[in-house]
C-alpha cells in the first residue's frame, strides 16, 4: 500500500497525543501530578496538538475535505465512521479535564475522574484506528489481531515516554522515577507486539493466489502475459506500492533501534546515571521521546509499505 | 446506507463472462468508457490522455493472462474485470458517508457522488480493485452495471443492457438475473460450471466467469491441406477452356 504521508503523520500524531492523555489523566487520578496551570498548559496543548493536527492530516487528505462532516454517519458498518465518531467525543472528557486544570488548576477529584473516562475514550479510539486498517480482509497484512495490538500498545508506549520527558522538563524527579518501570514495560511490550507483528506477516501465510483470483488455476500456474494498460493507473499507484526486502529489513532495524532500543538504553542510563533535575537528563529524557517517534514514523512507513492488496494478483503477483 | 440490504435483493442482476470465447479486444473497456463518461457517472476523467503516461478513471480493464501446468502445456486466456457487484461487498460497510450503497431492488453497487469525501477506503475493501479514484472530482466513481442504460426508457427493449454487453463483438459478455435459476444466464453458469473469482475472500460476488473450454486434442492427422497450383490435365475444364488450352498447348 501506497504510504500516504499525511496517514503515516495521522496515526503516529493521533496514537502519541491519546497516549499522552491517557498517562496524564491516570497520574491525575492516582493523585501523583501536581495542579500546576502552565505545567497543564504545556502537557495538554502537546496532547491536544499531536491529535488535532493528526485528524487536520488525515481530513486534509481526503478528496472532498469539505464534506468531511458526512463520515459521522455509518457508525452502524464503518470503522472509519466509528473513529471519527470517538474522536470527536473523546474531546469532551478531554475538554473538561483541560479547562479544571488549566484555568482553576485542579486535576483531582471530580476532574481526575472525568480524565479517567476521557483516558478511556482514548483508548477506544486508538483502537478505532487500528480497526480502519485491520478490518480490511483484502490486506491480510493488516487483517489480524498484531495490528489491533501494536496499534494500542504503540499508543500507550509513545504516550508514556512522552509524558516521561515531560515531567522530566518540569524537573518532577519523584513522577518521573514512577514511571520508569511503565515506560520499560512498555517498551519491551511494543517492541514484542511489533516482532509478533513482523512474523505474522512473513510467516509465508498464502490468502488469496492469482490462480483464485482469476480462477484459471485448473489450467496449472497463472501468470500475466499482458497488462491491460501501459501506463500506471490509480490501483497500481495506489495499492501496487513494492518495497524490495532487503529495504524493509534495513528499515525494520532502524524502526526496531529508534524506536525501542535507543529509548530503553538512553531512558535506563539517564535514571541511573543523572539526577533528573540536571538539564542534562532533562535533554536526555527529550532526545528519547524524540528517538522513538522517529522510529515510530519508519514503523509506521513500513506498516503501510509491506501491506499487500490482492488485487495486485491481477498485476502479476503471484500470492498475497 | 452503508449497512448492506437487510433482506437479500429481490434480483441480483450481474454480468457472466466468458473466458472461452474473448479474444481480448477491449472493445468492452473502450464503450464502457465511452458509455459512462456522459453517464450517470460523468466524466470519466482522464489525466494526462496524451502524453507519456496517461492515466483515467475507467470501470472495465481486459488483461490478458497464460496459464502453464506440470505437463509444459499453456493457455492464453484474455481476462475482463469489472465490478462483480458482490452480495456481501466490503466496499459498501467500509463507506463513512453513505455513498456507497448497495440496492435493494436488485442488488446494483452504487456511489452517490454527490456526499463521497473521497477517503478511499472502499478501494482498499474491494479485493477486485474495481473502484477508480476520480482525482479531479476528488471522488470515487465505480461501473454502475449500466443504470442508466439497463433501465432507460428512451432505448428499445433490445438495447438496456450494459455498454459492454452490447459492444461485445465475439458476444462473450451476458447480463441479467442471477437469483432466477430460470434466466439465460443462470442457465448459462449451470451449463458452463461458472464460477466467482477469489471465493476465499467472502464477498460473495453475483457475477460468473465462464472457464475456457477444454482444448481440443488433436487425435487425427491434422496437417494442412496443401492446395495444388499446377493444371496437369484440362479434361474437367468447360469447352472453351479447353480449346484454349488446346491451343496454348501446341
Ligand atoms: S467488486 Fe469490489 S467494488 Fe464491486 S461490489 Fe465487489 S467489492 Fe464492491
Ligand atoms: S471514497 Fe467515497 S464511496 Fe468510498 S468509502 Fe470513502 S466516502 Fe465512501
Ligand atoms: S456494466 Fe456498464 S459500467 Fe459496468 S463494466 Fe459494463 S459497460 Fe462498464
Amino acid at each position: 500500500m501506497h504510504p500516504a504521508k499525511s496517514v503515516i503523520y495521522f496515526t503516529v500524531a493521533t496514537g502519541a497525543g491519546y497516549g499522552l492523555f491517557f498517562w496524564l489523566a491516570l497520574l491525575a487520578f492516582l493523585g501523583v501530578l501536581p495542579a500546576d496551570k502552565f505545567m497543564g498548559f504545556v502537557m495538554l496543548a502537546i496532547a491536544f496538538g499531536l491529535i488535532v493536527t493528526g485528524l487536520i492530516s488525515y481530513t486534509g487528505h481526503l478528496g472532498r475535505p469539505e464534506r468531511a462532516w458526512r463520515a459521522l454517519s455509518q457508525w452502524r458498518s464503518s470503522w472509519l465512521s466509528r473513529e471519527g465518531i470517538m474522536a470527536i467525543l473523546t474531546f469532551i472528557p478531554m475538554g473538561i479535564f483541560g479547562i479544571y486544570w488549566v484555568f482553576l488548576g485542579q486535576n483531582t477529584g471530580f476532574t481526575a475522574l472525568v480524565g479517567l473516562v476521557g483516558a478511556g475514550m482514548a483508548l477506544v479510539t486508538v483502537f478505532t484506528t487500528s480497526m480502519i486498517y485491520a478490518s480490511l480482509k483484502a490486506i491480510p497484512a493488516w487483517y489480524n489481531i498484531w495490528t489491533k495490538i501494536g496499534y494500542l500498545v504503540l499508543s500507550l508506549m509513545s504516550g508514556a515516554v512522552l509524558t516521561l520527558a515531560l515531567v522530566s522538563a518540569f524537573g518532577l524527579d519523584e513522577l518521573a522515577l514512577f514511571l520508569l518501570l511503565p515506560v520499560a514495560v512498555l517498551l519491551l511490550l511494543g517492541l514484542v507486539a511489533k516482532v509478533f507483528y513482523w512474523r505474522h506477516i512473513h510467516a509465508g501465510r498464502v490468502v488469496s493466489t492469482a490462480e483464485s483470483a482469476t480462477g484459471l488455476g485448473r489450467f496449472g500456474k497463472v501468470s500475466q502475459a499482458a497488462s491491460p494498460h501501459s501506463a500506471d493507473n490509480y490501483l497500481l499507484k495506489e495499492m501496487g506500492f513494492k518495497i524490495a526486502r532487503k529495504h524493509a529489513a534495513k528499515l525494520r532495524w532502524i524502526a526496531i533501534v529508534f524506536g525501542f532500543v535507543l529509548p530503553f538504553a538512553i531512558i535506563g542510563l539517564t535514571a541511573n546515571f543523572i539526577e533528573i533535575r540536571d538539564l542534562a537528563a532533562q535533554i536526555f529524557m527529550g532526545i528519547a521521546a524524540a528517538s522513538c517517534i522517529l522510529g515510530l514514523v519508519f514503523e509506521r512507513w513500513l506498516f503501510f509499505a509491506e501491506a499487500k492488496h490482492v488485487v495486485t494478483l491481477y498485476y502479476g503477483e503471484t500470492k498475497v | 446506507m452503508t449497512s448492506l440490504p437487510k433482506t437479500a435483493p429481490k434480483k441480483k442482476l450481474g454480468l457472466v463472462i466468458d473466458l472461452d470465447i474473448c479474444v481480448g479486444c477491449h472493445a468492452c473497456a473502450v464503450n464502457c468508457k465511452e458509455w459512462n463518461t456522459s453517464g450517470k457517472s460523468a466524466p470519466l476523467t482522464d489525466l494526462n490522455p496524451h502524453g507519456k503516461d496517461p492515466d483515467g478513471v475507467w470501470f472495465n480493464r481486459i488483461h490478458t493472462y497464460e496459464t502453464m501446468n506440470d505437463t509444459g502445456e499453456s493457455r492464453t486466456v484474455h481476462f475482463p474485470r469489472s465490478c462483480l457487484h458482490c452480495d456481501d461487498a466490503p466496499c459498501v460497510t467500509v463507506c463513512p458517508t453513505g455513498a456507497s450503497y448497495k440496492r435493494e431492488e436488485d442488488g446494483i453497487v452504487l456511489v452517490n457522488e454527490d456526499i463521497c469525501i473521497g477517503c478511499k477506503l472502499c478501494s482498499w475493501a474491494c479485493p477486485y480493485g474495481a473502484r477508480g479514484y476520480d482525482e479531479t472530482e476528488g471522488v470515487m466513481k465505480k461501473c454502475t452495471l449500466c443504470v442508466d442504460k439497463i433501465y432507460n426508457k428512451n432505448l428499445p427493449e433490445e438495447s438496456r443492457v450494459p455498454a459492454c454487453v452490447s459492444t461485445c463483438p465475439t458476444g462473450a459478455r451476458h447480463f441479467g438475473d442471477l437469483n432466477d435459476p430460470g434466466s439465460d444466464v443462470s442457465k448459462l453458469v449451470a451449463a458452463r460450471e461458472g464460477y466467482a473469482l477469489m471465493p476465499e475472500q467472502d464477498t460473495k460476488p453475483v457475477n460468473r466467469y465462464l472457464p475456457p473450454r477444454p482444448k481440443q486434442m488433436q487425435t487425427v492427422d491434422q496437417t494442412p491441406r496443401a492446395l495444388i497450383h499446377e493444371d496437369t490435365s484440362s479434361d474437367a475444364a468447360p469447352l472453351l477452356a479447353r480449346w484454349v488450352d488446346k491451343i496454348l498447348s501446341v
